[in-house]
């Protein structure tokens, strides 16, 4: 009743081909892209956007890259902490050594860096799959996390090894450092997701993705009928390094502002982006973002919740919280091993049929 | 389903935007009460709370006004750290002073709270350069920074060779994070001057995992160690050092290395462990009556009333005292008991606790005297060592309060500061 097809008719290829091909749907998606670029702006404070909104933003598009590795290509990775580091390491050298530079090129080039480091990285998987390539990454994530933390060019030779972001604007707004209003950074946030996002979207149904699908269901078989596993591996790799080099260097510059190489790029970031991709569901954008969210909102609406309303006592609301969101996780591992992104899918199944069932 | 999905989602947004209620003077508590770094972060939080709530109970609050002191908890952990730092700056009528106990969390809200107009105050650790208040305008660190810290130790040592380093060796076992580094730019210095070998000897976060550390100072036998470790990371080193027999005494840990919880789990072994501090130990002081009568008996305390007199709930306790005593004075610079965040700045930087504060206080020698003026916002940067006695488990004090190289200090605050001022575009201050 509230969502179907009937009568929806298409006529061309196109109509047919789109990303949301029931009404409703993209209804729902261009009403939703209105509020969050019209109407949130005029109501975000700083708390909402430092965290809530712009570490939800940052994480959605790191979701959505090791998506593309994992979720897509089938190439699991432990070193999204790592990658998501060059990204910030490259967004402050270039912010240092250019200041003039719009810092919306700034976090494209990080990518672009990122993406190079990524293939080299990358190049294990050719010969090595599985676990066998997780500890490869795992070894990725290590080694770049030292390079940062042992040489001093790196940070600038500052003494305590901290990264911090200076002032940048875009079109003359400032977008980094502390003076930056919460608008602003939410904005610059959101429009490099929704670029992103429907990049990744239209990636992953075309040409390179079909191939990145297909040495995921099957490389042998997919090496037999002419997909080249070192394009389709490497393009993964580098593309999805390139989205999580974005989402570190706007980790760094717009949400932190300062960061520290062993703290803010640990292995626990990497597992959390696993994670994030897990819950919200392999292969699929939309399990990007639920995954981020569940992750990145659970513990403030937990933490609010607890202490917040319930005035309980902050040990124990953290004690509580870490073992709450470690039970969902399991939860929803046994209940939907498919994702987040799966319990979405049923829904919008059964609410085809919705009031009458058969 | 529909409905209690939006209900649910009503719920949260409500949730999230819920505050707690209106008070007067706020003083939000970052604490750390889980975690690696717990074990330090618990008493701490303990004595900075005991305290309030003694101001609040036996004075009725500063000047008539209750304090009010919103606790969040990071973790140690940067992100959480400025979610609390959003989440508790406009309690009320606006977070008057942040003490957030750890290095990276101060790095991070340095440009924040002077982009916010609150003070930090970072006491003994954080950024040791933001002794310069022409820069730093907003930040403190009073009473003492690393960088006294680690010329007192060298001193120390010195002391303790009759008064020359020349040709022995010191190695650095720190955590290798903003915290550990701090003191290296001036060991590096001091080495140069005073002739002796620094190895340095980093130990990764958590800190649990040191075997391949201590086997290179058991090879290398430095002549001392020093340490700049924090939470189970001290405890795991000090219990190594004890492994491999290093002799206790040359082994100096600055004032966070230096707990009852850091030493209690090597036993006997850690006997003659020492390190700095800068706050009196044990409950002998006149103001624990009071916060035993009014806050543990009165079943107000903040944990369960058994970690009074150690090492870290009497630093929380001095640093909770060192924040009422600036209001207090801001309190009297503005002429109204209602200070606002600019007003408790102005407050910070004309601090003056002399021994006579102390003993009215009820806390007689407790720690240094602090005198905070526009330029100098790092007070006088004097510690004293004290010794670990394994068998009466008392830290028992082996110097007096030894003052800090601050010739040396100053010099590279200057240069640390004028750096930052040019990367950041401050204009330093004139501070006539």
């Amino acid at each position: 009743m509230l969502y179907r097809e009937a009568g929806d008719f298409k006529t061309t290829y196109r109509e047919d081909n789109q990303t949301f091909p029931i009404k409703s749907e993209r209804y729902l998606f261009w009403g939703a892209m209105l509020i969050a670029f019209c109407v949130v702006p005029f109501f975000v404070n700083s708390y909402w956007e430092k965290s809530v909104l712009v570490p939800l933003l940052v994480w959605s598009l790191v979701a959505l890259g090791l998506n593309i590795l994992t979720g897509y290509c089938g190439q699991v990775s432990l070193g999204t902490g790592a990658f998501m580091a060059v990204g910030a390491f490259a967004c402050y050298k270039l912010m240092t050594a250019f200041p003039g530079m719009s810092i919306f090129f700034v976090v494209i080039l990080s990518g672009g860096v990122t993406a190079l480091v990524g293939m080299l990285f990358g190049l294990p998987s050719l010969r090595i799959k599985g676990f066998y390539l997780a500890v490869a990454t795992l070894a990725a994530q290590f080694f770049l996390i030292w390079v940062f933390n042992k040489f001093a060019w790196f940070y600038n030779y500052s003494a305590s090894g901290q990264i911090t972001a200076p002032e940048r604007t875009v079109f003359g707004i400032i977008v980094t450092g502390p003076n930056a209003a919460p608008w602003a950074t939410y904005l610059f946030c959101l429009t490099f997701l929704f670029i992103f996002a429907w990049l990744a979207r239209n990636l992953t149904r075309g040409r390179i993705g079909r191939s990145w699908m297909a040495i995921r269901d099957m490389d042998i078989a997919a090496e037999i009928i002419g997909v080249e596993p070192l394009r389709a591996k490497l393009s993964a790799f580098a593309m999805s390094s390139f989205f999580i080099g974005v989402g570190g260097a706007l980790f760094f510059s717009v949400y932190l502002g300062a960061a520290e190489v062993t703290e803010a790029f640990g292995i626990d970031k990497s597992f959390l982006a696993l994670f994030m991709v897990i819950i919200g569901g392999l292969g699929s954008i939309l399990g990007s973002f639920l995954g981020a969210a569940f992750l990145v909102l659970m513990p403030v609406f937990l933490k609010n919740l607890f202490v917040g309303s319930l005035g309980w006592p902050t040990d124990v609301a953290a004690h509580i919280q870490i073992m709450l969101i470690g039970g969902l996780i399991i939860f929803f591992l046994i209940v939907e091993p498919h994702g987040l992104a799966q319990l979405w899918r049923l829904t919008k199944e059964k609410l085809r049929l919705w009031p009458f069932p058969y | 389903m529909r409905l209690t999905k939006i209900a649910t989602v009503a719920a949260v947004a409500a949730m999230m935007g819920a505050g707690p209620a209106l008070a007067d003077l706020v003083f939000p508590s970052l604490s750390y009460r889980t975690g690696p770094y717990a074990p330090n972060g618990i008493p701490f939080a303990d004595g900075y709370a005991d305290y309030l709530t003694l101001i609040n109970e036996r004075d009725g609050g500063v000047g008539g006004v209750k304090i009010d002191n919103p606790e969040c908890e990071t973790g140690y952990n940067t992100e959480k750290g400025v979610e609390c730092y959003e989440s508790t700056k406009n309690v009320g009528t606006g977070a008057l002073i942040y003490q957030p106990l750890s290095t990276g969390i101060t790095y991070q809200l340095i440009p924040k709270v002077t982009a916010d107009g609150i003070s930090l105050h970072s006491m003994a650790y954080g950024r040791t350069s933001a002794m310069n208040g022409k820069v730093f305008k907003w930040v403190f660190n009073y009473p003492a920074n690393y960088w006294d810290g680690a010329t007192i130790a060298v001193h120390h040592a010195a002391d303790m060779e009759g008064g020359s380093l020349e040709g022995k060796s010191i190695a650095l076992v720190y955590h290798n994070s903003a915290y550990g580094k701090e003191p290296i730019r001036t060991l590096e210095e001091m080495s140069k001057e005073m002739g002796f070998k620094l190895t340095l000897i980093p130990v990764d976060h958590p800190g649990q995992e040191q075997k391949s550390q201590w086997l290179q100072i058991r090879r290398e036998r430095p002549d001392y160690v020093f340490m700049w470790g924090w939470g189970v990371m001290n405890s795991v080193a000090i219990q190594e050092a004890a492994n491999i027999r290093y002799p206790m005494d040359h082994f100096i840990g600055i004032w966070w290395s230096g707990s009852e919880q850091d030493v209690l789990p090597a036993g006997d072994g850690a006997n003659g462990y020492k390190s700095l501090n800068f706050t009196g130990v044990g409950t002998d002081y006149p103001v624990f009556d009071d916060i035993q009568k009014y806050v543990v008996d009165a079943g107000k305390a903040a944990g369960d009333g058994t970690n009074l007199g150690t090492v870290q709930y009497n630093r929380g306790m001095y640093a909770a005292m060192l924040a009422v005593e600036a209001a207090k004075k801001a309190q009297e610079l503005a002429g109204h008991a209602d200070i606002n965040a600019a007003e408790m700045r102005d407050g910070m930087e004309a601090l003056d606790v002399t021994d006579a504060t102390l003993e009215a206080l009820g806390m007689p020698g407790f720690g240094p005297t602090v005198s905070v003026d526009c330029a100098n916002h790092g007070g006088s940067g004097a510690a004293l060592v004290q010794q670990w006695d394994a068998s009466a488990k008392t830290w028992n004090a082996v110097t007096e309060f030894m003052p800090s190289d601050r010739e040396l200090v100053t010099k590279l605050a200057m240069e640390d500061s004028e750096a930052f001022a040019a990367e950041n575009n401050i204009e330093p201050r004139a501070c006539e």
